[in-house]
Protein backbone atom coordinates (compact mmCIF):
# COMPACT_ATOMS: atom_id res chain seq x y z
CA UNK A 1 0.00 0.00 0.00
CA UNK A 2 2.74 2.35 0.94
CA UNK A 3 4.40 2.09 -2.30
CA UNK A 4 1.26 2.65 -4.71
CA UNK A 5 0.41 5.61 -2.54
CA UNK A 6 3.75 6.80 -3.49
CA UNK A 7 2.55 7.03 -7.04
CA UNK A 8 -0.02 9.83 -5.94
CA UNK A 9 -0.02 12.62 -4.42
CA UNK A 10 -3.48 14.31 -3.14
CA UNK A 11 -4.14 17.68 -2.36
CA UNK A 12 -7.22 19.60 -1.21
CA UNK A 13 -8.83 22.22 -3.94
CA UNK A 14 -10.58 25.00 -2.12
CA UNK A 15 -13.47 23.04 -4.35
CA UNK A 16 -12.60 19.63 -4.52
CA UNK A 17 -9.60 17.32 -4.59
CA UNK A 18 -6.63 17.50 -6.73
CA UNK A 19 -4.98 14.48 -7.60
CA UNK A 20 -1.36 14.26 -8.72
CA UNK A 21 0.54 11.65 -10.68
CA UNK A 22 3.81 11.26 -12.27
CA UNK A 23 5.53 9.68 -14.55
CA UNK A 24 5.10 6.15 -14.27
CA UNK A 25 3.41 3.79 -17.01
CA UNK A 26 -0.45 4.53 -16.70
CA UNK A 27 -1.91 1.12 -15.74
CA UNK A 28 -0.05 1.38 -12.90
CA UNK A 29 -1.11 4.86 -12.27
CA UNK A 30 -5.19 4.55 -12.70
CA UNK A 31 -4.67 1.26 -10.60
CA UNK A 32 -2.86 3.14 -7.96
CA UNK A 33 -5.85 5.82 -8.02
CA UNK A 34 -8.61 3.49 -8.09
CA UNK A 35 -7.25 1.29 -5.10
CA UNK A 36 -6.91 4.29 -3.25
CA UNK A 37 -10.34 5.56 -3.87
CA UNK A 38 -11.33 2.18 -2.83
CA UNK A 39 -9.53 2.22 0.34
CA UNK A 40 -11.05 5.20 1.58
CA UNK A 41 -14.56 5.30 0.15
CA UNK A 42 -15.62 7.85 2.65
CA UNK A 43 -13.44 10.47 1.58
CA UNK A 44 -13.78 10.25 -1.75
CA UNK A 45 -17.71 9.79 -1.61
CA UNK A 46 -19.16 12.97 -3.35
CA UNK A 47 -15.64 14.61 -4.29
CA UNK A 48 -14.56 16.94 -7.11
CA UNK A 49 -11.63 15.64 -8.76
CA UNK A 50 -9.22 17.39 -10.78
CA UNK A 51 -5.82 14.83 -12.24
CA UNK A 52 -2.28 15.87 -12.94
CA UNK A 53 -1.10 13.67 -15.15
CA UNK A 54 1.67 15.27 -16.32
CA UNK A 55 3.90 14.42 -19.32
CA UNK A 56 1.38 11.24 -19.76
CA UNK A 57 0.08 10.93 -22.99
CA UNK A 58 -3.73 9.55 -22.52
CA UNK A 59 -6.08 8.77 -25.44
CA UNK A 60 -9.64 8.93 -25.36
CA UNK A 61 -10.67 5.48 -24.47
CA UNK A 62 -8.39 5.98 -21.15
CA UNK A 63 -9.63 8.91 -20.21
CA UNK A 64 -13.48 7.79 -20.27
CA UNK A 65 -12.81 4.34 -18.51
CA UNK A 66 -10.86 5.76 -15.28
CA UNK A 67 -13.89 8.42 -16.07
CA UNK A 68 -16.52 6.12 -15.41
CA UNK A 69 -15.00 4.08 -12.73
CA UNK A 70 -14.95 7.19 -10.76
CA UNK A 71 -18.19 8.10 -11.47
CA UNK A 72 -19.68 4.93 -10.24
CA UNK A 73 -17.72 5.52 -7.23
CA UNK A 74 -19.72 8.63 -7.08
CA UNK A 75 -16.32 10.54 -7.85
CA UNK A 76 -16.84 13.29 -10.68
CA UNK A 77 -13.75 14.38 -12.72
CA UNK A 78 -13.90 17.39 -13.88
CA UNK A 79 -10.52 18.88 -15.27
CA UNK A 80 -7.36 16.97 -16.59
CA UNK A 81 -4.21 18.94 -16.41
CA UNK A 82 -1.64 18.00 -18.83
CA UNK A 83 1.65 19.27 -20.31
CA UNK A 84 1.02 17.03 -22.89
CA UNK A 85 -1.05 18.33 -25.95
CA UNK A 86 -2.23 15.23 -27.32
CA UNK A 87 -3.77 14.79 -23.26
CA UNK A 88 -4.87 18.03 -23.04
CA UNK A 89 -6.98 17.83 -26.56
CA UNK A 90 -8.55 14.42 -25.65
CA UNK A 91 -9.86 16.38 -21.94
CA UNK A 92 -11.09 19.35 -24.09
CA UNK A 93 -13.13 16.71 -26.40
CA UNK A 94 -14.62 15.08 -23.64
CA UNK A 95 -15.28 18.55 -21.96
CA UNK A 96 -13.33 18.06 -19.05
CA UNK A 97 -11.63 21.13 -17.91
CA UNK A 98 -7.80 21.74 -18.61
CA UNK A 99 -7.12 24.00 -16.37
CA UNK A 100 -7.60 24.67 -12.79
CA UNK A 101 -7.81 28.30 -10.96
CA UNK A 102 -4.23 28.16 -10.39
CA UNK A 103 -1.88 28.39 -12.95
CA UNK A 104 0.75 26.15 -14.17
CA UNK A 105 3.87 27.58 -13.27
CA UNK A 106 5.27 28.92 -16.69
CA UNK A 107 8.40 26.44 -17.71
CA UNK A 108 5.91 23.08 -17.88
CA UNK A 109 4.63 24.67 -20.83
CA UNK A 110 8.21 24.88 -22.72
CA UNK A 111 8.88 22.05 -25.39
CA UNK A 112 12.06 20.53 -25.37
CA UNK A 113 11.45 20.18 -29.59
CA UNK A 114 14.23 23.60 -29.86
CA UNK A 115 16.84 21.52 -29.93
CA UNK A 116 16.08 20.21 -33.47
CA UNK A 117 16.83 23.86 -34.56
CA UNK A 118 13.01 24.11 -36.21
CA UNK A 119 9.83 25.29 -34.91
CA UNK A 120 7.30 23.13 -33.75
CA UNK A 121 4.04 22.50 -34.98
CA UNK A 122 0.89 20.33 -33.93
CA UNK A 123 -0.38 18.71 -37.26
CA UNK A 124 -3.88 17.65 -36.76
CA UNK A 125 -5.37 15.35 -39.01
CA UNK A 126 -8.66 16.14 -38.74
CA UNK A 127 -12.20 18.19 -38.94
CA UNK A 128 -11.85 20.46 -35.74
CA UNK A 129 -15.83 20.69 -34.88
CA UNK A 130 -18.15 22.85 -32.93
CA UNK A 131 -16.67 23.63 -29.15
CA UNK A 132 -12.98 22.18 -29.73
CA UNK A 133 -10.17 24.32 -28.63
CA UNK A 134 -7.06 24.39 -29.56
CA UNK A 135 -4.00 26.18 -27.91
CA UNK A 136 -0.62 25.47 -28.59
CA UNK A 137 2.87 27.39 -27.95
CA UNK A 138 3.80 26.86 -31.42
CA UNK A 139 2.27 27.09 -35.07
CA UNK A 140 -0.95 24.93 -35.61
CA UNK A 141 -1.11 22.97 -39.25
CA UNK A 142 -4.95 21.45 -39.13
CA UNK A 143 -5.26 18.86 -42.06
CA UNK A 144 -9.18 19.27 -42.38
CA UNK A 145 -11.99 21.99 -41.73
CA UNK A 146 -12.18 24.21 -38.91
CA UNK A 147 -16.10 24.99 -38.16
CA UNK A 148 -18.08 27.33 -36.90
CA UNK A 149 -17.54 27.40 -33.21
CA UNK A 150 -14.42 25.65 -32.75
CA UNK A 151 -10.74 27.71 -31.65
CA UNK A 152 -7.49 27.80 -32.49
CA UNK A 153 -5.30 29.88 -30.61
CA UNK A 154 -1.16 29.50 -31.84
CA UNK A 155 2.07 31.53 -30.76
CA UNK A 156 3.05 30.80 -34.23
CA UNK A 157 1.14 30.83 -37.98
CA UNK A 158 -1.96 28.75 -38.47
CA UNK A 159 -2.20 26.72 -41.73
CA UNK A 160 -5.94 25.34 -42.59
CA UNK A 161 -5.73 22.48 -45.53
CA UNK A 162 -9.58 23.20 -45.85
CA UNK A 163 -12.21 25.70 -44.69
CA UNK A 164 -11.49 28.02 -41.98
CA UNK A 165 -14.74 29.13 -40.58
CA UNK A 166 -13.85 29.04 -36.70
CA UNK A 167 -11.91 31.80 -34.87
CA UNK A 168 -8.31 31.62 -35.00
CA UNK A 169 -5.96 33.50 -33.54
CA UNK A 170 -2.12 33.53 -34.42
CA UNK A 171 1.03 35.37 -32.99
CA UNK A 172 -0.61 34.87 -29.18
CA UNK A 173 2.22 36.08 -27.79
CA UNK A 174 2.28 39.18 -29.77
CA UNK A 175 4.11 37.64 -32.76
CA UNK A 176 3.10 40.50 -35.33
CA UNK A 177 4.94 38.34 -38.25
CA UNK A 178 2.85 35.30 -37.87
CA UNK A 179 0.07 34.61 -40.84
CA UNK A 180 -3.07 32.62 -40.87
CA UNK A 181 -3.87 31.19 -44.82
CA UNK A 182 -6.83 28.33 -45.27
CA UNK A 183 -7.95 27.29 -48.31
CA UNK A 184 -11.00 29.12 -47.52
CA UNK A 185 -10.56 32.00 -45.04
CA UNK A 186 -14.07 32.84 -44.51
CA UNK A 187 -13.06 32.83 -40.14
CA UNK A 188 -15.54 34.03 -37.59
CA UNK A 189 -13.19 36.46 -36.16
CA UNK A 190 -9.37 36.29 -37.34
CA UNK A 191 -6.68 37.55 -34.67
CA UNK A 192 -2.99 38.16 -35.45
CA UNK A 193 -1.17 39.46 -32.38
CA UNK A 194 -2.86 42.52 -31.08
CA UNK A 195 -5.31 43.13 -34.88
CA UNK A 196 -8.68 41.79 -34.99
CA UNK A 197 -10.99 41.17 -37.82
CA UNK A 198 -14.99 40.30 -37.66
CA UNK A 199 -15.23 37.91 -40.66
CA UNK A 200 -18.18 39.50 -43.32
CA UNK A 201 -21.06 37.41 -44.04
CA UNK A 202 -21.33 35.27 -46.80
CA UNK A 203 -18.51 36.37 -48.89
CA UNK A 204 -17.96 33.99 -51.71
CA UNK A 205 -14.60 32.20 -51.41
CA UNK A 206 -12.47 32.21 -54.51
CA UNK A 207 -9.28 30.07 -53.18
CA UNK A 208 -6.80 29.83 -51.24
CA UNK A 209 -5.75 32.81 -48.87
CA UNK A 210 -2.90 34.23 -46.76
CA UNK A 211 -3.84 36.84 -43.76
CA UNK A 212 -0.98 38.82 -42.43
CA UNK A 213 -0.45 42.71 -41.25
CA UNK A 214 1.08 45.00 -43.35
CA UNK A 215 3.76 47.45 -43.38
CA UNK A 216 1.06 49.93 -42.38
CA UNK A 217 0.16 48.00 -39.38
CA UNK A 218 -3.56 46.71 -40.57
CA UNK A 219 -4.59 43.52 -41.18
CA UNK A 220 -4.86 42.02 -45.18
CA UNK A 221 -5.65 39.22 -46.43
CA UNK A 222 -4.52 38.08 -50.60
CA UNK A 223 -5.45 34.95 -52.61
CA UNK A 224 -2.66 33.04 -53.52
CA UNK A 225 -1.54 32.69 -57.05
CA UNK A 226 0.60 30.26 -59.08
CA UNK A 227 2.53 32.60 -60.92
CA UNK A 228 3.60 35.13 -58.44
CA UNK B 1 -30.25 -12.10 -33.91
CA UNK B 2 -29.25 -9.26 -31.04
CA UNK B 3 -30.83 -5.95 -31.41
CA UNK B 4 -29.08 -3.03 -33.15
CA UNK B 5 -28.84 0.06 -30.22
CA UNK B 6 -29.73 3.53 -31.95
CA UNK B 7 -29.82 6.46 -29.64
CA UNK B 8 -31.48 9.49 -31.64
CA UNK B 9 -30.00 12.93 -30.48
CA UNK B 10 -29.62 16.14 -31.58
CA UNK B 11 -27.52 19.07 -29.04
CA UNK B 12 -30.38 21.84 -29.55
CA UNK B 13 -33.63 21.06 -28.10
CA UNK B 14 -36.86 21.02 -30.40
CA UNK B 15 -35.35 19.97 -33.84
CA UNK B 16 -37.55 16.58 -33.30
CA UNK B 17 -35.50 13.67 -31.50
CA UNK B 18 -38.73 12.44 -29.69
CA UNK B 19 -40.98 12.92 -32.82
CA UNK B 20 -38.24 11.17 -35.07
CA UNK B 21 -37.77 8.06 -31.95
CA UNK B 22 -41.72 7.57 -32.15
CA UNK B 23 -42.06 7.67 -35.92
CA UNK B 24 -38.92 5.11 -36.87
CA UNK B 25 -40.13 3.05 -34.19
CA UNK B 26 -43.39 2.54 -35.94
CA UNK B 27 -42.15 2.65 -38.89
CA UNK B 28 -39.52 -0.29 -38.32
CA UNK B 29 -43.12 -2.03 -36.90
CA UNK B 30 -44.55 -1.85 -40.11
CA UNK B 31 -41.46 -3.79 -41.13
CA UNK B 32 -42.27 -6.49 -39.08
CA UNK B 33 -39.37 -5.30 -36.32
CA UNK B 34 -39.66 -5.81 -33.20
CA UNK B 35 -38.52 -2.58 -31.40
CA UNK B 36 -38.33 -1.50 -27.73
CA UNK B 37 -37.98 2.55 -27.76
CA UNK B 38 -36.92 3.76 -24.59
CA UNK B 39 -37.19 7.18 -23.69
CA UNK B 40 -34.11 9.30 -22.46
CA UNK B 41 -35.47 12.27 -21.31
CA UNK B 42 -36.07 11.37 -17.86
CA UNK B 43 -37.77 14.05 -15.54
CA UNK B 44 -39.53 15.67 -19.22
CA UNK B 45 -40.88 12.80 -20.57
CA UNK B 46 -42.82 12.92 -23.62
CA UNK B 47 -42.29 9.68 -26.10
CA UNK B 48 -44.99 8.19 -24.48
CA UNK B 49 -47.56 11.03 -25.66
CA UNK B 50 -46.66 10.78 -28.54
CA UNK B 51 -46.89 7.44 -28.99
CA UNK B 52 -50.39 7.65 -27.44
CA UNK B 53 -49.25 5.69 -24.67
CA UNK B 54 -49.36 8.11 -21.85
CA UNK B 55 -52.78 6.60 -19.81
CA UNK B 56 -50.98 3.06 -19.59
CA UNK B 57 -47.94 3.72 -17.45
CA UNK B 58 -47.65 1.92 -14.80
CA UNK B 59 -43.70 1.55 -14.28
CA UNK B 60 -40.91 3.34 -15.92
CA UNK B 61 -36.74 2.55 -16.67
CA UNK B 62 -36.57 4.45 -12.94
CA UNK B 63 -37.99 1.32 -11.57
CA UNK B 64 -36.10 -0.81 -13.67
CA UNK B 65 -32.94 0.21 -12.84
CA UNK B 66 -33.86 0.31 -9.29
CA UNK B 67 -34.76 -3.25 -9.04
CA UNK B 68 -38.37 -1.92 -8.13
CA UNK B 69 -40.35 -3.78 -11.49
CA UNK B 70 -38.59 -6.47 -13.97
CA UNK B 71 -38.32 -5.34 -17.24
CA UNK B 72 -41.23 -6.76 -19.19
CA UNK B 73 -43.36 -5.41 -16.30
CA UNK B 74 -41.67 -2.03 -18.14
CA UNK B 75 -42.39 -2.80 -21.47
CA UNK B 76 -45.74 -0.90 -22.74
CA UNK B 77 -46.51 -2.53 -25.61
CA UNK B 78 -48.30 -0.60 -28.26
CA UNK B 79 -52.14 -0.47 -28.90
CA UNK B 80 -51.95 -0.15 -32.62
CA UNK B 81 -48.21 -2.56 -33.31
CA UNK B 82 -48.00 -5.17 -31.04
CA UNK B 83 -44.33 -5.66 -31.93
CA UNK B 84 -43.38 -2.24 -30.82
CA UNK B 85 -42.79 -1.62 -27.16
CA UNK B 86 -42.32 1.75 -25.03
CA UNK B 87 -40.13 2.24 -21.92
CA UNK B 88 -40.88 5.33 -20.35
CA UNK B 89 -38.70 8.12 -18.33
CA UNK B 90 -39.48 8.71 -14.87
CA UNK B 91 -41.24 12.16 -14.57
CA UNK B 92 -40.83 12.78 -11.13
CA UNK B 93 -37.05 12.03 -10.80
CA UNK B 94 -33.94 13.64 -12.74
CA UNK B 95 -31.19 12.62 -15.08
CA UNK B 96 -29.11 11.65 -12.10
CA UNK B 97 -31.45 8.61 -11.27
CA UNK B 98 -29.36 6.79 -14.10
CA UNK B 99 -25.88 6.34 -14.83
CA UNK B 100 -24.08 4.88 -18.02
CA UNK B 101 -23.56 1.97 -16.69
CA UNK B 102 -27.11 1.12 -15.59
CA UNK B 103 -27.92 2.07 -19.30
CA UNK B 104 -25.37 -0.09 -20.91
CA UNK B 105 -26.73 -3.29 -18.73
CA UNK B 106 -30.44 -2.40 -19.63
CA UNK B 107 -29.54 -2.63 -23.30
CA UNK B 108 -27.79 -5.52 -22.82
CA UNK B 109 -30.84 -7.05 -21.27
CA UNK B 110 -33.25 -5.84 -24.45
CA UNK B 111 -30.97 -6.91 -27.37
CA UNK B 112 -31.97 -10.34 -26.65
CA UNK B 113 -35.69 -9.54 -26.75
CA UNK B 114 -35.98 -7.39 -29.85
CA UNK B 115 -34.37 -6.48 -33.14
CA UNK B 116 -34.56 -2.85 -32.21
CA UNK B 117 -33.82 -0.33 -29.91
CA UNK B 118 -34.35 3.17 -30.39
CA UNK B 119 -33.19 5.62 -27.52
CA UNK B 120 -34.63 9.46 -27.06
CA UNK B 121 -32.18 11.67 -26.10
CA UNK B 122 -32.75 14.55 -23.94
CA UNK B 123 -31.14 18.10 -25.59
CA UNK B 124 -27.84 19.13 -24.27
CA UNK B 125 -24.26 17.53 -23.69
CA UNK B 126 -24.72 16.80 -19.87
CA UNK B 127 -25.54 13.45 -18.13
CA UNK B 128 -28.48 12.74 -20.12
CA UNK B 129 -27.17 12.18 -22.88
CA UNK B 130 -23.78 10.65 -22.00
CA UNK B 131 -26.54 8.13 -20.63
CA UNK B 132 -28.11 8.02 -23.90
CA UNK B 133 -25.22 7.57 -26.13
CA UNK B 134 -23.41 4.91 -23.64
CA UNK B 135 -25.25 1.94 -25.18
CA UNK B 136 -25.38 2.75 -28.52
CA UNK B 137 -24.80 0.99 -31.34
CA UNK B 138 -25.09 3.90 -33.99
CA UNK B 139 -26.11 7.08 -33.26
CA UNK B 140 -28.54 9.31 -35.24
CA UNK B 141 -28.22 13.07 -35.14
CA UNK B 142 -31.33 15.20 -35.86
CA UNK B 143 -31.16 18.95 -37.13
CA UNK B 144 -32.85 21.18 -38.76
CA UNK B 145 -31.53 23.38 -41.09
CA UNK B 146 -30.72 26.21 -39.31
CA UNK B 147 -27.61 27.64 -38.35
CA UNK B 148 -28.15 27.16 -34.59
CA UNK B 149 -29.03 23.62 -34.89
CA UNK B 150 -26.34 22.99 -37.18
CA UNK B 151 -23.58 24.48 -34.70
CA UNK B 152 -25.19 21.84 -32.08
CA UNK B 153 -25.22 18.66 -34.39
CA UNK B 154 -21.62 19.84 -34.68
CA UNK B 155 -20.71 19.95 -31.02
CA UNK B 156 -22.47 16.66 -30.59
CA UNK B 157 -21.23 14.58 -33.65
CA UNK B 158 -17.57 15.96 -31.93
CA UNK B 159 -18.20 14.40 -29.13
CA UNK B 160 -19.51 10.88 -30.42
CA UNK B 161 -16.32 11.06 -32.39
CA UNK B 162 -14.21 11.77 -29.22
CA UNK B 163 -16.37 8.87 -27.39
CA UNK B 164 -15.76 6.53 -30.39
CA UNK B 165 -19.16 5.97 -30.73
CA UNK B 166 -18.53 5.36 -34.46
CA UNK B 167 -19.22 7.40 -37.24
CA UNK B 168 -22.77 9.40 -36.90
CA UNK B 169 -25.72 9.93 -39.26
CA UNK B 170 -27.40 12.16 -39.80
CA UNK B 171 -31.12 12.79 -40.33
CA UNK B 172 -32.35 16.56 -41.65
CA UNK B 173 -35.69 17.32 -40.36
CA UNK B 174 -38.60 19.80 -41.25
CA UNK B 175 -36.91 20.60 -44.77
CA UNK B 176 -38.72 23.55 -46.47
CA UNK B 177 -37.86 22.99 -49.98
CA UNK B 178 -40.11 26.21 -51.25
CA UNK B 179 -37.92 28.21 -48.38
CA UNK B 180 -34.49 26.51 -49.71
CA UNK B 181 -35.28 27.58 -53.38
CA UNK B 182 -35.56 30.82 -52.63
CA UNK B 183 -32.45 30.96 -50.80
CA UNK B 184 -34.09 31.52 -47.77
CA UNK B 185 -33.07 28.38 -45.72
CA UNK B 186 -30.12 26.27 -45.81
CA UNK B 187 -30.19 23.50 -48.08
CA UNK B 188 -29.31 19.61 -47.71
CA UNK B 189 -25.66 20.72 -49.23
CA UNK B 190 -25.05 23.54 -47.13
CA UNK B 191 -25.75 21.68 -44.20
CA UNK B 192 -23.45 18.24 -45.05
CA UNK B 193 -21.01 20.32 -46.57
CA UNK B 194 -20.01 21.75 -42.46
CA UNK B 195 -21.08 18.49 -40.80
CA UNK B 196 -19.36 15.90 -43.25
CA UNK B 197 -21.41 12.95 -41.90
CA UNK B 198 -23.60 10.37 -43.53
CA UNK B 199 -27.36 11.43 -44.13
CA UNK B 200 -29.68 8.85 -43.74
CA UNK B 201 -32.80 10.71 -44.04
CA UNK B 202 -34.36 14.25 -44.97
CA UNK B 203 -37.56 14.80 -43.42
CA UNK B 204 -39.91 17.47 -45.24
CA UNK B 205 -41.91 20.24 -42.95
CA UNK B 206 -45.33 19.06 -43.09
CA UNK B 207 -47.95 19.96 -40.72
CA UNK B 208 -49.27 16.29 -40.67
CA UNK B 209 -46.60 15.37 -38.41
CA UNK B 210 -48.04 17.86 -35.67
CA UNK B 211 -51.31 16.74 -36.36
CA UNK B 212 -50.48 13.02 -35.76
CA UNK B 213 -48.09 13.98 -32.87
CA UNK B 214 -50.65 15.16 -31.40
CA UNK B 215 -53.54 12.03 -31.82
CA UNK B 216 -51.06 10.13 -30.26
CA UNK B 217 -50.72 7.86 -33.57
CA UNK B 218 -47.42 9.00 -35.40
CA UNK B 219 -47.33 10.44 -39.24
CA UNK B 220 -45.71 7.34 -39.98
CA UNK B 221 -48.51 5.25 -39.17
CA UNK B 222 -49.80 6.89 -42.52
CA UNK B 223 -47.81 6.27 -45.63
CA UNK B 224 -49.54 8.89 -47.93
CA UNK B 225 -47.86 11.90 -46.13
CA UNK B 226 -44.25 12.93 -47.16
CA UNK B 227 -42.95 12.74 -43.93
CA UNK B 228 -44.38 9.48 -43.32
CA UNK B 229 -43.08 8.32 -46.33
CA UNK B 230 -40.03 9.98 -45.27
CA UNK B 231 -39.55 7.96 -41.99
CA UNK B 232 -40.27 4.94 -43.51
CA UNK B 233 -37.11 5.28 -45.87
CA UNK B 234 -34.77 6.18 -43.19
CA UNK B 235 -36.49 2.76 -41.49
CA UNK B 236 -35.54 1.01 -44.55
CA UNK B 237 -32.40 2.13 -44.75
CA UNK B 238 -31.64 1.62 -41.57
CA UNK B 239 -32.68 -2.25 -42.17
CA UNK B 240 -29.85 -1.55 -44.91
CA UNK B 241 -32.17 -1.36 -48.05
CA UNK B 242 -31.11 1.37 -50.42
CA UNK B 243 -33.56 3.54 -50.63
CA UNK B 244 -33.30 7.06 -53.27
CA UNK B 245 -34.23 9.73 -51.46
CA UNK B 246 -37.93 11.99 -52.09
CA UNK B 247 -37.99 14.01 -54.67
CA UNK B 248 -39.06 17.22 -52.47
CA UNK B 249 -39.66 19.67 -55.48
CA UNK B 250 -42.12 17.23 -56.78
CA UNK B 251 -44.55 18.95 -54.08
CA UNK B 252 -43.71 22.23 -56.33
CA UNK B 253 -47.01 24.46 -57.63
CA UNK B 254 -49.64 23.54 -59.83
CA UNK B 255 -47.82 24.82 -63.03
CA UNK B 256 -44.86 23.28 -62.11
CA UNK B 257 -46.83 19.85 -62.12
CA UNK B 258 -48.84 20.42 -65.21
CA UNK B 259 -45.25 21.74 -67.00
CA UNK B 260 -43.51 18.04 -65.83
CA UNK B 261 -46.89 15.86 -66.96
CA UNK B 262 -46.27 18.33 -69.98
CA UNK B 263 -42.88 16.56 -70.37
CA UNK B 264 -41.55 20.02 -70.52
CA UNK B 265 -39.29 19.49 -66.97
Amino acid sequence: MEETRSLLQIKGLRDGLLVALDDAPWEEQHAALIAQVDAQPAFFQGARLALDVAAQVLRVNELVELRDQLSERGIFLWAVISESPTTEQTSQLLGLATRISKPRPEETRQFSVDDLGEETALFLNRTLRSGTRVEFPGHVVVLGDVNPGAEIVAEGNIVVWGRLRGMVHAGAKGNARATVCALDLSPTRLRIADEVAAGGPGREASGPELARINEAGNLQSEFWSADR
Amino acid sequence: MPATVITITSGKGGVGKTTTVANLAVALALEGSRVVCIDGDIGLRNLDVILGLENRIVYDIVDVIEGRCRLKQAMIRDKKFTELYLIPAAQTRDKSAISANDMVRLVKELRSVCDFVLIDSPAGIERGFRNAIAGADRVLVVTNPEISAVRDADRVIGILEAEEKGPASLILNRLNPALVKSKDMLSSEDVLDLLAIELIGIVPEDENVIIASNRGAPVAADGKTKAGQAFRNIAKRLKGETVPFLDLDAQGGLWERIQRMAGRK
